[in-house]
């Protein structure tokens, strides 16, 4: 297809005079090659060699560009002046979609929200946490394993076999016993599955997803971890729903943690998949040399992780107010597959 | 003219379609079957005479066909209504199959039974909760599945744990205090006066620590605590504040916090650990722990 559009630009060409027939001729040639996408050929052998060609260009332009602009960052800083900024990197997180429900930070309505919500008597010491661990009726090993050491991340947690009973009735038992919340886990194919957090006594009911479960016998160099109760960090919940799943998380654990324990547990939130991490930290002093050869030392601090415990993501599937309820629940938020369809829309 | 045998004949030697084969036996599927067994004389196409009972919505009937109407198939079962009640329903079959052979007699209040217990059972299932299978396309679940790994990716965990917990370290003094000046912040930062902020406040505490903390101080014993007390005083004389107002504020937070001995111990191991090395008191400051929500700082703590 390209020889034939050359053939005809040739032809155009040979009415003009010569100086302007070989300018003309230049440019359609030029066009044409901006033109010609790879896509548009139909032959596929044609086609994947061009667009291998097309890649191994920009790859070296790009590598060009790259060592230009080191040389010149080198120049510089050795010139004495300030190198030029370097550009900001388009990620998927810059060019988020804007949600107008980005909380905003000292919010007077969202303080008078926090306190009204069904967390405000746990995050004001009015109540310690206190889980309630249990399976789903068909349950594999797995799920019971994956339990225990959950037991172990969260302080003051108990696990009861689940039995035959129904879940609405488990959520009135644990009223009963004064539990602060109730988490479900659910195995499919012999895998834990989904977990669902029931805050009680009437709060929210999060529904997530389970994957990437790796446990703590899994993990390399993993550490033990001891009884002191955990820091939490819970990271990037910006929306108002993100918030109120924040603060669900938050509940679990208990608000005044131990800091000799040197324990931290991790929530981060990317992209509506909450990753869970449980490590050992200590911090460390490390001294290195500033890049400037100015041959400072300067004490640089450092944190140092272990992992310890499992290690899983969530995604929230939906969250409802009130405790279980699916027949006549109110729903908050459920997740429907038409809101995947842009790649920058997130909702926690 | 009705000829049962032949038509068995032709059924089973050359093609029945409601027959059914299974390693463990011939099904017959017709839905007139009384016992559901290919059989000569279960077969209902090969047996002028026959009877049985269908379920329509939970009310139990009994089909009967005789040979009289056997001309006119849209008449052919003469259909009966049996009650809910068991023993009546029986009563009912015994009363209409009177003086028909024994066998479908039988066999059609043997498939009675086995129907009623059939109908308890599910109306027991029904009134439990069930969980209902909900499946999502396997196109959903790849494309979750890639997501979650660029989300991992994306999310540098190592250091964003770890920025976070120095950040925490940094800020842990700030705590409660919203508007701070963040200028004079980090000039107190860069000229590494909060070594000396921190050392002076312990001073009044290392009374009510001695004390208090003993219990403590029993997790972890070591004899370079008590050593360590004396150092970091020394320590501290040395140095100025400078920022006077940070550390009243300081104080005075702190005097309220419960966990106060607590951070202190810690920092005392720490504090302890550097001296071996290299007799620089480092930044150790105290943990608040404003719980970080996202942009937004809680208070979690009150005293």
């Amino acid at each position: 297809m390209g020889f034939k559009r050359k053939k005809d630009s040739q032809d155009l060409g040979s009415e003009f005079d010569d100086d302007e027939k070989v300018k003309r001729m230049k440019k359609t040639v030029e066009k044409e090659k901006k033109e010609i996408l790879p896509s548009m050929i139909k032959n596929k052998e044609k086609r994947s060699e061009i667009h291998a060609k097309l890649k191994i260009q920009k790859k070296l332009e790009k590598r060009k560009k790259i060592k230009a602009r080191d040389a010149a960052e080198k120049r510089a800083l050795e010139l004495g002046e300030e190198p030029l900024p370097r550009e900001i990197p388009r990620t998927i997180e810059n060019t988020r979609e804007q949600d107008e429900t980005v909380c905003k930070a000292f919010d007077e309505e969202l303080t008078a929200w926090n306190d009204a919500d069904e967390f405000s008597s746990i995050y004001k010491c009015e109540r310690t946490p206190k889980i309630l661990f249990t399976t789903s009726r068909f349950n594999s090993t797995r799920g019971p394993a994956f339990i225990s050491e959950l037991c172990d991340v969260f302080p003051n947690s108990h696990y009861y076999k689940r039995g035959t009973y129904d879940l609405k009735k488990i959520v009135e038992y644990a009223k009963n016993k004064d539990f602060t919340s109730l988490i479900v886990v659910h195995t499919n194919r012999r895998e834990p599955d989904a977990l669902l957090i029931i805050g009680l006594p009437d709060g929210p009911t999060a529904h997530f997803k389970l994957s990437k479960l790796v446990l703590r016998k899994d993990i390399k160099n993993h550490g033990n971890p001891t009884k002191h109760e955990p820091e939490l960090i819970l990271n990037n919940f910006t929306t108002r729903l993100g918030l109120r799943v924040g603060r669900l998380i938050g509940s679990l654990l208990p608000q005044n943690p131990d800091l000799l324990g040197r324990r931290v547990v991790t929530f981060h939130n990317q992209r509506d998949f909450i990753f869970f991490r449980h490590h050992r930290y200590i911090y460390e002093s490390k001294e290195t040399k500033e890049a400037t050869g100015s041959k400072k030392k300067e004490a640089k601090m450092i944190a140092r992780l272990q992992e310890c415990g499992p290690r899983f993501t969530l995604k929230l599937i939906s969250l409802q107010h009130g405790t279980f309820d699916t027949k006549s629940g109110e729903y908050e938020w459920v997740h429907k597959p038409d809101m995947d369809t842009s790649r920058r829309r997130f909702f926690l | 003219m009705q000829h049962d045998e032949v038509i068995w004949q032709v059924i089973r030697h050359n093609h029945c379609s409601y027959m059914a084969k299974i390693t463990t036996g011939k099904f017959c599927r017709n839905p007139y079957n009384v016992t559901g067994i290919c059989n000569r004389s279960s077969c209902p196409l090969s047996n002028s005479r026959y009877a049985t009972i269908r379920d329509e919505d939970g009310v139990f009937y009994l089909y009967m066909k005789t040979i009289e109407r056997a001309h006119m198939p849209n008449k052919l079962w003469e259909r009966v209504k049996l009650p809910r009640n068991y023993e009546k329903a029986l009563e009912i079959i015994d009363k209409h199959l009177m003086y028909w052979p024994k066998f479908l007699v039988h066999k059609t209040k043997q498939r009675l039974t086995k129907m009623t217990q059939m109908r308890i059972r599910m109306r027991k299932l029904a009134l439990k909760t069930r969980e209902k299978i909900m499946t999502i396309p396997r196109k959903e679940k790849k494309r979750e599945a890639r997501r979650e790994e660029k989300a991992e990716k994306a999310a540098v965990l190592e250091k964003s744990i770890e920025n976070e917990l120095l950040e925490r370290l940094k800020k842990g003094i700030q705590g409660d205090i919203y508007n701070y000046p963040v200028k004079e912040y980090n000039k107190v930062l860069d000229m590494d006066t909060l070594q000396a902020a921190d050392e002076e406040e312990e001073e009044p505490e290392h009374d009510i620590e001695y004390v208090e903390g003993y219990d403590e101080l029993e997790e972890e014993e070591d004899m370079e605590d008590f050593g360590g007390f004396d150092i970091d005083r020394f320590v501290a004389d040395e140095e100025n504040d400078e920022d006077d107002n940070e550390c009243k504020e300081l104080i005075d937070w702190k005097r309220g916090r419960k966990e106060s001995k607590v951070n202190l111990q810690e920092e005392k191991d720490e504090t302890l650990a550097k001296f071996k090395k290299k007799q620089k008191v480092t930044i150790e400051v105290k943990y608040s722990l404003p719980y970080q929500i996202g942009c937004i700082n809680f208070k979690i703590f009150k005293q």
